[in-house]
């Protein structure tokens, strides 16, 4: 928030004019009022392995985080470059593999892959995208220096905390709103239903009908399920509401079955389809995959867009953003060894100390060492384990992130931050003018993963 | 709308009526036992009868003791109509449905939720009691009421409304069921003072002994309190309401579906022998075997009507 010489930052300066004027013991009245609309309203997570809080709250700070436009701009450009390289990408390896006969990505880390799916191979899905919704993490070093931490290319969630924020940000401090122009975000529910709506397959007859696929009332992320169905105004289904009839996906309605045109789905590729994944899976739909490849269904993001998640794919970034766009990438990659190579395992292994030991096919802050904060103790068991399974990790530098400002009884402190901008992409990739904050509450901690004590903040990007 | 989504919010509403109900049979029983001096375990008996779950209790508890009634009736969660369970099946429902409710329903299930999580997460002393179902009641008002002051008057209000009726229905033939007995006419026609503590208890166990003075002066007689809660029209928990409600909301869905079910019929059925028989002609024919009559009537309804919107 400061420059170095204790000065507000340009985009806070008129943020900073008003909080100056305020009357800490009223904001952090205020923090307790947004954590009770918060759980009145069951914004709510679950955290899987305790039993006893099944469902929590993540903390809410009240201090936006606020991006300047010309900063924003930047990014963006940076985004848009990325999500199009994305999905140029899983074209191709799901075609001609142009990239792997380039030689610019080894062919075993693509068909060896778990989240490779030979299913999709030479299927292209409606409109020729892949991945509908991106989250793409961000962190940020410095002025005009950010570092994309993660593509999140399967099934981002967290989007209903961005809308949740901001909502709760205007109804407390309306002001606020006058004194800055702060780009918009609330659209983002119709823009998502008119991206999934033009997306509707071949066979689809009339005005397309969209639907959101959830696991059910049990999964960490259900209130966002229902939160996104509610707002686009469309059903909000599960595996068991839905059958194959007449080659059409179809949901049980009170008046018989009716065709599904756009299944945003919330469930993992695995669950989708038990005929052709996990027979075992209770969620699923059998036979939808057959539905998809003729031609009558859409399904976003595709199944088999997880490979973008995988922290090995990651590392390549940098040759497939320029091998699909011919320019450099734009946004820069977290520096990543690979621990399948010999010199690399090495290497990590001498400096675990100062080094972000990661899985490959992780997410949520799970299974990751920080080794700057690891005890030696902690150090050497994850020793043993990349000795073990070295081509399941990868290593990142542990970067020197900014901070922001957080409410905190004293005043106010600085904590790590990063940042999830929400993409969507039809026929054009629209970026929403912010995203979510998720800011490590611990001093000094750099895991931001609200399954371990991360909050979130209001996002600000100024119009200017 | 998803056939799941109207089984939802059907069973969302019976259970929320179905804990308000369990919280009134407490309340009913408490009273009882205060009016009583003599005041036996048999009490507790009627009041576990009525609420269908005499069975469970006796697997659970080794002798039936108010305390252990009160505390069963009220938070086990062994116990599927317990308060506390109700209103973890309801608002479970709810959150299955969330998108069909209004943001002021859902936060007052939410809100009832919560504060029963906290307030019955222990054994509540007796003292304490009487403030604790009135909380209960109050709460479950206030989704009521933010339920009928904020929401659309279609589908989704239909099969609402049709879940309270159905369960509100089944509770009240329920306390009839089981107390049968006492508003038999070959009983007594005066009532000795034990009598009238029955009857005065039936009455409040459907919240109805103010209102019960005001239609028939004040004066308690088997008949008259038999024909209230079985076939006044205007009394909020009685058959015959209960079943108008049943048939005006399925008659819309009727109408905006352009079709009807098995159920239609099974209703309308039902609701026309409320209407057109006498006290005495349900009493000629049997009190209980009309209840019990009742009873299965009732909950083939609910079959049908499950069967007839594709719930399952």
């Amino acid at each position: 928030m400061m420059n170095a010489d204790n000065s507000p930052r340009q985009p806070y300066s008129t943020y900073n004019d008003w909080y100056s004027a305020q009357d800490k013991a009223r904001l952090i009245a205020k923090s307790k009022e947004a954590e009770n609309i918060f759980r009145k309203t069951g914004i709510t997570f679950a955290v899987y392995g305790h039993a006893d809080s099944s469902e929590k709250l993540i903390p809410f700070d009240l201090i936006p985080r606020i991006i300047s436009g010309r900063e924003w701009r930047k990014l963006a450009q940076g985004i848009e470059q990325r999500v199009i390289a994305l999905n140029a990408f899983l074209d191709d390896i799901y075609h001609k593999q142009e990239i792997i006969k380039a030689g610019r990505v080894p062919r075993e880390l693509i068909e060896r892959n778990v989240a490779f799916l030979p299913q999709m191979i030479g299927f292209r899905p409606p409109g020729g995208v892949y991945t509908h919704i991106v989250g793409t993490d961000i962190v940020r070093t410095g002025e005009d220096q950010f570092y994309v931490l993660e593509d999140n290319a399967r099934t981002p969630s967290g989007v209903s905390y961005m809308l949740e924020n901001r909502e709760t940000m205007m109804q407390m401090f309306p002001e606020l709103f006058h004194q800055n122009r702060v780009r918009p975000v609330e659209n983002y529910p119709y823009l998502l239903r008119h991206s999934l709506a033009s997306l509707a397959p071949p066979g689809c007859e009339g005005k397309p009908r969209v639907a959101v696929l959830t696991p059910g009332i049990y999964n960490s992320a259900y209130y966002e399920h229902a939160f996104l169905a509610d707002m686009m105004g469309v059903e909000l289904v599960e595996g068991s509401d839905l059958r194959v009839i007449d080659g059409k996906v179809k949901m049980r309605t009170t008046r018989g079955y009716e065709a599904i045109d756009v299944l945003y789905r919330r469930v993992d590729d695995d669950y989708l389809d038990p005929l052709t994944f996990k027979p075992e899976s209770a969620l699923g739909i059998p036979g939808i995959m057959d539905v998809y490849r003729a031609g009558n269904i859409t399904i976003a993001n595709a199944p088999g867009t997880g490979i973008c998640d995988d922290k090995a794919i990651y590392s390549y970034m940098p040759e497939i953003v320029e091998f699909y766009t011919g320019r450099k990438a734009l946004l820069e990659n977290v520096p990543t060894w690979r621990c399948s190579e010999d010199d690399s395992l090495k290497y990590v292994l001498e400096n675990l100390a100062d080094l972000v030991v990661k899985e490959v096919h992780g997410s949520g802050g799970y299974g990751m060492l920080v080794g700057p904060t690891a005890s030696k103790k902690e150090r050497a068991a994850f020793a043993e384990k990349l000795r073990a399974r070295p081509a399941n990790y990868i290593a990142q530098p542990t970067l020197s992130l900014s901070t922001v400002p957080i409410l905190v009884n004293k005043g106010i402190a600085p904590r790590h931050v990063d940042l999830r901008p929400y993409v969507l992409v039809s026929d054009k990739v629209q970026i929403i003018p912010g995203g979510l904050t998720r800011v490590a509450l611990k001093a000094g901690s750099l895991v931001v993963n609200s399954s371990q004590g991360g909050g979130t903040k209001d996002t600000w990007v100024l119009e200017d | 709308m998803l056939g799941r989504t109207a089984n939802g919010l059907y069973w969302m509403f019976r259970y929320i009526e179905r804990a308000e109900n369990s919280a009134r049979l407490i309340d009913a029983g408490l009273r009882m036992s205060l009016t009583r001096s003599e005041a036996t375990e048999d009490d507790w008996d009627g009041v576990l009868q009525s609420s269908g779950v005499r069975d469970i209790y006796d697997d659970l508890y080794e002798k039936l003791t108010s305390a252990d009634a009160i505390d069963f009736l009220l938070r086990d969660r062994a116990n599927p109509s317990s308060v506390m369970s109700c209103i973890d099946s309801g608002r479970n429902n709810a959150r299955m449905v969330r998108t069909a409710l209004t943001r002021e329903t859902w936060e007052a299930t939410n809100e009832c939720w919560l504060d029963l999580k906290s307030t019955l997460s222990r054994r509540i002393r007796p003292a304490d009691l009487p403030e604790v179902i009135d909380g209960i009641k109050r709460m479950t008002g206030l989704i009521r009421g933010a339920f009928h002051g904020t929401m659309l008057r279609n589908e989704i209000f239909n099969f609402s409304r049709i879940g309270t009726f159905i369960e509100r229905a089944d509770n009240t033939a329920r306390i009839l069921d089981v107390k049968y007995y006492v508003l038999l006419p070959a009983v007594s026609q005066v009532g000795s003072s034990i009598d009238n503590v029955q009857w005065e208890s039936i009455l409040r166990s459907v919240s109805a002994h103010r209102s019960y003075g005001w239609v028939y002066e004040a004066e308690y007689k088997p008949s008259n309190i038999a024909d209230f809660l079985i076939l006044n029209g205007r009394m909020p928990r009685s058959l015959a309401y209960c079943y108008d409600k049943i048939v005006s909301n399925l008659g819309y869905l009727a109408r905006e579906y352009g079709e009807g079910h098995a159920a239609h019929a099974t209703a309308e059925e039902t609701l026309s022998s409320l209407r057109n028989h006498s006290i005495k002609d349900v009493m000629d024919q049997g009190l209980h075997e009309y209840i019990e009559n009742f009873i299965s009537h009732n909950n083939r309804l609910g079959q049908e009507i499950s069967d007839g919107y594709r719930f399952n």
